[in-house]
């Protein structure tokens, strides 16, 4: 049951050979036994879970079931759901128990899910390895002296040691792809404005977007179907038509049966090979994208020449944004104020010091000094411009190709702590992700091997705005003819 | 030394929506605290500003109203500073590129007209409110004005006195009511003014260092705090001082400015485009439409005024000082069929008079125009003299009733009966023989003694025109 995909498990529920309780209280056991170890959960609440599951019985019972209908769900710690401790990951908002819910929340709930908890992640999703958060690090279920990535750490983590069969997360520079690299499994950042980031607590605004994270391409199709859709809330939402993200998974592109992904053009950005990607991770999407070969795909050499600068572009803007995005933290109106102080501005000083932890802090002070008189132009102005040379250069390729194809991570999951002493390697990280946010396209990251450690290699497929259902469709194909995404950790089965 | 004065005023017009400019919480005014702040006005983590289009369509006839650009795209940025009464820590607002650019509003000054240009006018929200009193040494926070919509307005430094501010603020405050974008209630905060003052030796070309006093929220302490600014900065510029560039509260008690920070401790505000709003983008066909849509304008009513009715430049700029006014007039001639003259001066003079006695605004006063319409009818119809009519007019102002019943009433009726009038004045010849001569041996004040004497037998109902005919005729007889 726990390797079930949503299809079989509403399946099961549909054909009443298992409740949306029974499931739910299976996962809530599953999470008490794994959980200590992984620290992959935040808060349970298996009285809420457990009346929103017989809830949705009461659906399937009338014959109301919708896909998701009675389907357990690990929501990040940055989503806002009504009744429930939301900490984003941060001392600041420990005791914060959200009033409303986010437009992701409510859309999942109406669609039968369950809230299964609330997942671990990196302080205010800033971080690379989850390490960064107020309640200790996540591990690797893979291997617990591992990091689980970050920031959506928790859910990847639960998804992968199957205490959660699906999990939505945030990714403002890849936090919800590189994880799902790092642990095995899918994670889907949408184009900029496909979901509502309405009560998904602010990180950097014009680079945040929510999305799912599951075992398969198909699964997140079923996520994604859900939790995309204009939100009147959201200005930045996009107001269109509504899509149905898993039309495409089963359409072949040829007649050839063997060639489902037939004259599907895959650009392979030289850059994205060179120094520094480790040689397991690039041997491991090497042989994927054989493997695309063999279904039918062209392989078309590309170039992103601006690809070096994303990474120094979005550690401008994200930590400008959020400076900004943080200062609501005051400690006046919720969450943490310090308990002793002689005057406001002791007040300030003392809530934030002690409220947000040492990465906050460093980027709040990044964003600070970008934004600041004299050091605008130089900074914040010209990440802005690099931003749209990015953007430009994606359009270029996306004129010979129809997805790019690349890692996800230069390397596997690295040991707890290893990386803690030193923050610009550790943002190096992410230099493969970070330019689809910039550029505001959809990205996706699927398992495609194993590499040092025998640790999961994830692969990243980028597409045109909009072209989600495409992706998904190349992504599922690959799934169809490999088993890298039905691996999972040792003692998880 | 001779100095002059230069002023530039920013003025924050609160716009009249009914929800703020990025929630969809009431901007009622005097609800208990806290009790009109939604979850975005408290700015709870996650929540996101959503514009309010109303706010940008009374920017946009404000724009169009003083003659300026209207930005087809401007841009929301986030300034930023912590402030207990700031719930996000950043108030929104428009830096580099406004909704409204230039334009120019014209006055008058005594006799002469005066125009003030316009830098530009943005839109922004408003702030909460600390509240330092009954709190036991902490601060209570009520953000019921958290998000309510502002139209900050600022000038080029334009005027040069504070009669020249107060002629503005007066002009502006008029504009915004009338073309209803703003109460102008000043009580409120609706509309409150930052002056921005400076001195100069007269001749000199470059401005002086300049002092900003923050939230003048009437006209009385815009005008005083200018007057004392200038006083104050003068003397000490005579006093071989330096005037430091800071911003000033004004103390309306001791009628003094007092330093509330220097250019030093100003802040550094962290201006960027707020990533959670998409730049405003304002069609040609949005900007047509509200042209369309607006009212005739002060200036273009009050050269109408002059040119079709043939009123003096004062009673036309009177008579457009508000909409209301403007209102009350054209309904008044409207029920009259003309008597633009009579129509006006009974405004101007009479109405006025008792407004101002009893401290009520035109709004407000028991007189209606259809009412005074009638009254003035009765003048039209010669039933009373305009002596009389405001006997009635005073009648009227007290409740007594319409023209028509007070007339019948009191008997005020005049008489025109020219029998009746020839029956009284030959009665005052007889009775003024003295009179009659001077005024035969050429001296005319003896005629205006025998008017006065008719008028008095007739105890004032007698019609002066035809008194004065009568008594012509016979005098010459």
């Amino acid at each position: 049951m726990f390797n079930s995909t949503l299809k079989q498990l509403s399946a099961l529920l549909a054909q009443k050979k298992l409740s949306s309780a029974e499931l739910t209280q299976s996962y809530l056991d599953r999470i008490a036994q794994r959980n200590p170890e992984l620290n992959a959960f935040l808060t349970v609440d298996a009285e809420k879970s457990l009346a929103q599951a017989r809830a949705a019985d009461a659906q399937i019972a009338a014959g109301k079931a919708q896909p998701l209908t009675g389907i357990p769900v690990a929501h990040k710690d940055i989503f806002c759901a009504q009744g429930w401790l939301t900490t984003c990951g941060s001392k600041m908002l420990a005791n914060f128990v959200s009033p409303y819910d986010a437009h992701v929340v409510e859309k999942l709930n109406a669609a039968g899910a369950v809230i299964l908890g609330k997942t671990n992640m990196d302080e205010f999703a800033m971080g690379s390895s989850s390490e960064t958060g107020f309640f200790g690090a996540v591990k690797n279920p893979w291997d617990p002296t591992r990091v689980a990535g970050g920031s959506s750490g928790g859910s990847a983590a639960a998804v992968a040691a199957r205490i959660a069969p699906v999990a939505i997360g945030t990714d403002t520079g890849g936090s919800i792809r590189q994880p799902a690299a790092l642990t095995g499994i899918c994670g889907l950042k949408p184009t900029y404005g496909v979901v509502s980031r309405y009560g998904m607590i602010a990180f950097a605004s014009s680079l945040d977007q929510g999305g799912p994270m599951a075992k398969s391409a198909e699964d997140l199709a079923l996520m994604l179907n859900v939790m995309a859709g204009f939100d009147a809330r959201d200005s930045t939402s996009l107001e269109r038509p509504e899509e149905d993200y898993s039309r495409l998974l089963d359409v072949r592109l040829t007649g050839d049966r063997s060639k489902p992904l037939g004259g599907l053009r895959i650009g392979v950005p030289k850059e994205y090979f060179g120094a520094g990607l480790g040689a397991d991770v690039g041997a491991a999407v090497e042989a994927a994208l054989v493997q695309f070969e063999k279904l039918g795909a062209v392989r078309v050499s590309i170039a992103l020449p601006n690809s070096g600068l994303s990474v120094p572009a979005y550690y401008v803007i994200a930590p400008a944004e959020a400076s900004s995005n943080l200062s609501r933290f005051d400690g006046v109106r919720y969450g943490y104020r310090a308990a002793e102080y002689g005057d406001l501005t002791e007040m300030y000083r003392k809530t934030r010091a002690q409220g947000f932890g040492a990465e906050v802090k460093r980027r709040i002070l990044i964003g600070t000094y970008v934004l600041s008189h004299g050091y605008y132009d130089a900074y914040y102005l010209k990440a802005q411009k690099i931003r749209r040379l990015i953007a430009q250069d994606f359009a270029q390729a996306f004129k010979q190709c129809d997805l790019i194809l690349g890692p996800t991570t230069p390397g596997v999951a690295f040991g707890l702590g290893s990386m803690s002493s030193d923050p610009v390697q550790m943002y190096l990280l992410d230099i493969y992700t970070t330019a689809a946010n910039l550029a505001g396209l959809p990205a996706m990251s699927i398992p495609c091997g194993f590499g040092e450690g025998g640790l999961p290699v994830g692969l990243q497929l980028a597409g045109d705005y909009f072209s989600e259902a495409r992706m998904l469709q190349a992504a599922h194909q690959y799934q169809l003819a490999t088993d890298w995404h039905l691996r999972q950790p040792a003692g998880m089965e | 030394m001779d100095w002059e004065t230069v002023i530039g005023l920013e003025t924050h017009a609160q716009l009249s929506t009914r929800s703020k400019i990025f929630s969809g919480a009431s901007t009622e005014f005097g609800a208990a605290p806290n009790v009109q702040a939604c979850a975005v006005d408290v700015a709870l983590p996650g929540v996101l500003p959503v514009l309010n289009k109303g706010a940008v369509e009374r920017a946009v006839r404000f724009g169009l109203a003083v003659g300026a650009d209207i930005s087809r795209r401007s841009v929301f940025a986030r300034k930023n500073y912590f402030y207990p009464d700031l719930p996000k820590g950043y108030q929104i607002s428009q830096y580099e590129l406004p909704v409204v650019q230039g334009g120019s509003l014209s006055m008058l000054v005594g006799d002469d007209e005066k125009t003030v240009r316009l830098t530009r006018a943005h839109l922004e929200e408003d702030a909460g409110k600390s509240l330092h009193e009954d709190f036991h040494g902490m601060s209570g926070i009520d953000l019921n004005r958290a998000g309510t919509p502002l139209l900050e307005i600022v000038t080029e430094p334009d005027m040069r006195s504070a009669e020249e501010a107060v002629a503005y603020a007066k002009a502006l405050h008029s504009l915004v009511r009338w073309i209803g974008i703003c109460d102008g209630n000043m009580q409120e905060g609706s509309f409150r003014c930052d002056a921005n003052v400076s001195v100069r030796p007269k001749g000199v070309g470059v401005l002086g260092t300049r002092c900003e006093i923050k939230n003048l929220n009437s006209f009385r302490f815009l005008e005083e705090a200018i007057n004392y600014e200038v006083r104050r900065q003068i003397e000490l510029l005579e006093d071989g001082g330096k005037v430091v560039q800071e911003t000033r509260l004004y103390d309306p008690d001791r009628k003094q400015t007092r330093s509330m920070r220097s250019k030093e401790d100003a802040h550094d505000y962290r201006y960027f485009p707020d990533p959670d709003l998409l730049p405003l983008l304002i069609s040609e066909e949005t900007v047509e439409q509200i042209r369309s849509e607006l009212p005739e304008l002060p200036a273009a009513k009050c050269e109408r005024y002059m040119r079709e009715f043939e009123l003096s430049a004062y009673d036309a700029g009177v008579l457009t000082s508000s909409r209301e006014v403007a209102d009350y007039y054209e309904d008044l001639i409207g029920a009259l069929g003309g008597a633009y003259k009579l129509g006006a001066s009974w405004i101007t003079g009479e109405l006025f008079g008792a407004l101002k006695r009893a401290g009520l605004e035109i709004s407000q006063s028991p007189l209606g125009s259809r009412q005074l319409a009638g009254l003035l009818q009765q003048i039209q119809d010669k039933v009373i003299s305009g002596k009389t009519a405001k006997d009635v007019f005073d009648a009227m102002w007290n409740g007594e009733g319409e023209a028509a019943a007070i007339i019948a009433a009191k008997g005020l009726k005049q008489i025109s009966d020219a029998g009746e009038l020839e029956r009284v004045i030959d009665g005052v010849l007889a009775a003024n023989q003295k009179s009659v001569e001077e005024y035969r041996a050429g001296k005319e004040k003896a005629f205006n003694a025998l008017v006065g004497q008719a008028m008095k037998a007739t105890r004032g109902k007698g019609n002066p025109s035809q008194i004065n005919e009568i008594l012509k005729k016979k005098l010459a007889g």
